[in-house]
């Protein structure tokens, strides 16, 4: 099955991608399911900065498939044989080594370079190559080109929109070769427009020494019974249009061709001006657009005498043709329908998550509505970021007083209650901030830190339920619950917690209305005469506080305060003022470079069953 | 981008930097050269090099062009005072070379050589290979006597030293030939190893093993800078004569260094009335063409491109820039604006046409006062979005202007523009 020597790709040819080019491939294999083909036209991928072997996943119509990715083109070259193209999408700095490699092995037929700024005389080395070992270049600096209903080269043909627009998934009958990569798609379409369409189109690219050049795919369209018609565009400097005048001359060419060549505007122009492409400056009159339109006319090309006369010159030409019965009509195909990628501005879908507190998507990020740039000018402070974040408010300055109170008096308490204890562990045992910072939170519970929803959720229901404060001890003490937020391992009432008479004194000063305090000072009263370390605990007196807070702002109802309790806020603000010493803690380790920590022997109490004990009711004891 | 010419006194500082090396030690030069800008004095160079002080000079400006001694631009066998008082008289004054008008501000200084025998060789690429091209009698106007010239072909995959160089060394001596063939050899590797597309000199001497070019033309393929940055050394790719960069010009090229996408502008007629604001390489030019071919190329104010899939931000700079100039200058009737481009392989039509529209917004007023008309024709990724947005833009502006998609052919836009010029020809 071997291809004329005129076919470059056809429609069983396949590629190697070089480059990790995802959209690229997406949209070949867009143009493979329009047009029909038996399988896609990517064979493999080398991702060179990828890791090893892996796969790309892309869509083919409604399937998605997976391809193959390598990380070296000798690879994937080894692996599929059949694969003729590599789409080089290398950077201008490594596309030259990476296409002689490509060009040398056996199987690669040809060879199109995307890259744009890649030295001349490397360019001119790899036309030498390519001569050398006939094969051939598409590009540098060029999108590549497309076989309507047969292969396309990475993005050339564009948009969905376009392959269909300008019908490029089945054949017509003109064979089109531009300089331009950008002008292809635009030539595709207007040859569409004004004939059955482009059988093969290429853009050579717009450097001074392309790789292959107009007239070489120019002979290919000849020598192809398929293409009935020839469309040129080329472009000031350089004489590469010569060489077609030159082919008309001597035969090669016989073709109706239509021919236009760009940068008629350079003749006004002061001085020299260099074009958007490198090949594109004249040097000397010969290279000037109009002296090249001038012969291509003389020659035989159909010239039109502006390129906004090119449309109706073709049109001209095809129709010319068809009258001849040189063009059949054939029968329009209808394109195989892709599904349409999901779009969130025309489509709708139901979500699956929810967010009412920060929206990342605008220009700004935004807290509950206040855009960051306002918390930070208007002076929140990071007990007003919390109320943003947590209650969706900015609550008054006296809450969010309380919650940075919170913070700081909560933030740490040595480094032996177990969760800094634990986060000093894992720190010791050399692992990382989150590890170590994690397994003291996770610590964080209900007999560690956690009281703070217990006794905020016990006093609230005793003092809702109008219970004396004796009333609410005997209950607990019948239920044969400690009640939470009472006690204390060390402090007593000779002794007291300093954090304790702190958050009162702030409560006393802050608060019109404290009644749940004032009923937990009286539940403590009784407790304390019972044990002297039977005292309010910090715990127990951020919860109660924030109760008699929570009501005072007259924002929630009681059953809203409910839910903010049983939300988990209270330990919350547990969990995150202590975040703060567990850090500390974990840096301190750090900076000190401890070693891993050992329990000694002497400290725990080792008492194990004896052996008869154990094996009682096993069946070795039997066997002994 | 492309093979660009740079300063002859940068050919020579490079040249004698590497030429030991490249002779193996065959051919010596010195590389006395002197360059005199508005920013470095013949007196500050002095100090530095005590040549300029004590040999006879020759001056010229060194401004990528030619013929200057044609054109009263040269200055031989001059003392340090005549030179120094040449270059004060010329420096910032306004000179016509061929049909360009430009500012000099680039001289060269360097010590004057007495020719008792001049050569020309200049080497320059094409694609199969390299030519070597070389003359006996060199000094006069080579294209003109061309035929005095011989030629050599290296092929581009072949090595100087498999290529016998006996033809072109006819006219010279038998005695030099040996060091000629040297000669052309270590000049000819310097010309490759360094990534040159043309190289000249015209004429050159050679005494006792040391090298002494006259006058020196070259251009370095500036796309090669990441493989010879470290040889060329800060080289600069100055502007034509004549086209030193306007200040917006100067932002476009800022703004295109610093962007993977693709920005030019080049301002050729601030008070034309044809601005246009084209997509794309190739269909840039044939916007331009098109408003020549019809006739009006004298009122084209600019040419660029935007591509490459440029930002919304990028293209909102360019098309502010664009803007900013077209209402400096009043004319008489209307202005027109073509914002054009063919159908795009992969620039997303709505993100650039967002960055137009917010031009569009900071512009608006001064384009109704201007009396300026906006004409639109894109295809491309999004193309539908794009020309929905703009057109709405453009009634909510209350802005003059007509929107076209693919199914009109490319270049009828300007057709339709240039009719509303009054004075249409």
């Amino acid at each position: 099955m071997t291809k004329p020597d005129y076919v470059l790709f056809d429609k069983d040819a396949t590629a190697i991608i070089f480059g990790n080019q995802q959209a690229a491939v997406q949209r070949m294999l867009h143009f493979d399911y329009l047009a029909g083909r038996d399988k896609p036209s990517v064979a493999a991928i080398v991702n060179p900065s990828g890791g090893r072997k892996g796969l790309m996943k892309v869509f083919y119509g409604k399937e998605e498939i997976l391809l193959p990715t390598y990380n070296k083109l000798r690879a994937a070259v080894k692996n599929h044989p059949d694969a003729d193209v590599v789409i080089n999408f290398a950077s201008f700095r490594s596309a030259y080594d990476v296409s002689v490699e490509a060009l040398n092995y056996p199987t690669i037929k040809t060879v199109a370079i995307i890259a744009e700024g890649i030295p001349e005389r490397q360019t001119r080395q790899l036309i030498a190559l390519r001569k050398k070992l006939g094969k051939w270049i598409i590009g540098p600096a060029t999108v590549g080109g497309f076989v309507a209903g047969g292969f396309k080269i990475g993005n050339a043909g564009g948009a969905l929109s376009n392959l269909l627009m300008s019908k490029l998934y089945r054949p017509g009958s003109v064979g089109f070769v531009s300089k331009s990569g950008g002008m292809l798609n635009e030539m595709a379409n207007m040859i569409a427009l004004n004939s059955d369409g482009v059988y093969e189109g290429i853009a050579i690219g717009g450097d001074k020494y392309p790789g292959s050049s107009l007239v070489e795919h120019l002979q290919r369209y000849e020598a192809n019974p398929e293409i009935k018609m020839m469309v040129v565009l080329g472009e000031v400097g350089g004489d590469d249009e010569y060489e077609i005048v030159d082919a008309i001359r001597d035969g090669r060419l016989k073709k109706p061709l239509i021919a236009w060549v760009t940068g008629t505007c350079a003749k006004v122009f002061p001085s020299e001006v260099q074009f958007g492409h490198a090949g594109a400056m004249a040097r000397g009159e010969a290279e000037t657009a109009d002296a090249k339109n001038a012969a291509l006319k003389e020659a035989g090309a159909h010239v039109p005498d502006s390129y906004n006369d090119f449309d109706k010159l073709i049109r001209k030409v095809y129709e010319d043709l068809k009258a001849k019965g040189n063009i059949e009509e054939t029968e329009e195909v209808t394109p195989r329908e892709i599904p349409v990628d999901y779009d969130p501005g025309t489509m709708r879908r139901t979500t699956n998550i929810i967010s009412t507190i920060s929206d990342d998507r605008g220009d700004e990020l935004i807290y509950a509505g206040i855009p960051i740039s306002e918390v930070i000018r208007d002076g929140y402070s990071v007990g007003d970021v919390i109320s943003l974040l947590w209650f969706k408010k900015r609550l008054p300055k006296y809450v969010t007083e309380f919650l940075e109170l919170a913070l700081m008096v909560t933030a740490d308490h040595g480094p032996c209650v177990s969760g800094a204890h634990n986060a000093i562990v894992t720190a010791m045992a050399g692992k990382d901030i989150t590890a170590s910072v994690a397994a003291g939170v996770l610590t964080i519970g209900p007999r560690f830190g956690g009281a703070i929803d217990g006794a905020a959720t016990y006093f609230k229901d005793a003092f809702k339920r109008g219970l004396a404060p004796k009333q609410f001890v005997d209950e607990m003490k019948a239920k044969n619950i400690n009640i939470p937020g009472i006690g204390h391992r060390v402090k007593s009432v000779h002794n007291p917690d300093m954090r304790v008479n702190l958050l009162e004194e702030w409560a006393f000063a802050n608060l019109p209305k404290h009644k749940l305090l004032d009923f937990a000072l009286e539940v403590e009263k009784i407790t304390t005469a019972k044990k002297n370390n039977l005292i309010l605990n910090v715990d127990g007196c951020i919860g109660i506080v924030f109760v008699d807070i929570m009501h005072s702002t007259g924002i929630y109802t009681e059953d809203e305060i409910d839910d903010i309790i049983d939300s988990g806020t209270l330990n919350g603000l547990f969990v995150l003022g202590r975040t703060i010493g567990m850090i500390g803690h974990f840096l301190d380790q750090k900076r000190l470079h401890s070693g891993l920590y050992r329990h000694p022997w002497d400290e725990v109490l080792y008492m194990l069953p004896s052996e008869t004990e154990v094996l009682e009711y096993s069946e070795t004891r039997k066997k002994r | 981008m492309a093979q660009r010419g740079i300063r002859e006194y940068d050919a020579k500082r490079i040249l004698a930097k590497h030429i030991k090396r490249l002779s193996k030690g065959t051919l010596r030069y010195r590389g006395r050269v002197v360059l005199v800008t508005p920013g470095m004095s013949i007196e500050a160079a002095a100090k530095k090099k005590h040549w300029v002080k004590t040999e006879k000079l020759t001056v010229k400006p060194d401004q990528l062009f030619g013929k200057r001694g044609k054109h009263g631009l040269l200055l031989v066998n001059a003392t340090y005072d005549e030179a120094k008082n040449w270059i004060d008289e010329k420096m910032n004054s306004t000179v016509e070379v061929g049909k360009v008008r430009g500012k000099l501000t680039h001289f060269l200084v360097q010590p004057y050589v007495e020719l008792d025998k001049e050569y020309y060789l200049a080497f320059a690429g094409h694609q199969e290979g390299d030519y070597i091209h070389f003359s006996a009698e060199g000094g006069v106007d080579i294209e003109a006597n061309w035929d005095m010239v011989t030629n050599v072909n290296v092929p581009i995959d072949a090595s100087i030293e498999d290529v016998d160089l006996t033809p072109i060394l006819d006219g010279v001596s038998n005695d030099d030939r040996a060091a000629f063939r040297d000669l052309i050899t270590a000049l000819f590797r310097f010309y490759r190893r360094l990534q040159f597309g043309f190289l000249e000199f015209n004429p050159f001497t050679h005494k006792n093993g040391e090298f002494f070019p006259v006058d020196t033309v070259a251009r370095l393929d500036d796309t090669a800078h990441f493989l010879c940055h470290e040889d060329w050394k800060d080289v600069e790719f100055p502007a034509p004569f004549g086209r030193e960069l306007r200040p917006d010009e100067q932002y476009i090229a800022d703004l295109d260094e610093k962007s993977g996408s693709s920005l030019k502008l080049t301002v050729l007629n601030p008070k034309g009335r044809v601005w246009t604001m084209v997509a794309g390489g190739g269909a840039s030019v044939i916007y331009a063409d098109t408003v020549v071919d019809l006739g009006f190329g004298d009122e084209l104010a600019t040419y660029g491109e935007y591509s490459g899939n440029p930002t919304t931000e990028e293209t909102y700079d360019y098309a502010k820039t664009l803007f900013d100039l077209m209402i400096r200058e009043k004319v008489e009737g209307r202005k027109v604006f073509i914002i054009g481009g063919g159908i795009a392989n992969f620039t997303d039509v709505a993100m650039t046409f967002d960055g137009i529209i917010q031009a569009l917004d900071d512009y608006a007023e001064q384009i109704k006062e201007h009396n300026i008309k906006i004409f639109i024709r894109r295809g491309g990724p999004n193309y539908k979005a794009g020309l929905a947005k703009i057109r709405e833009a453009g009634k909510r502006l209350d802005l003059d202007m007509e929107v076209h998609g693919p199914d009109m052919h490319m270049t009828k836009v300007v057709s339709i523009a240039l009719k509303n010029l009054e004075g249409g020809r």
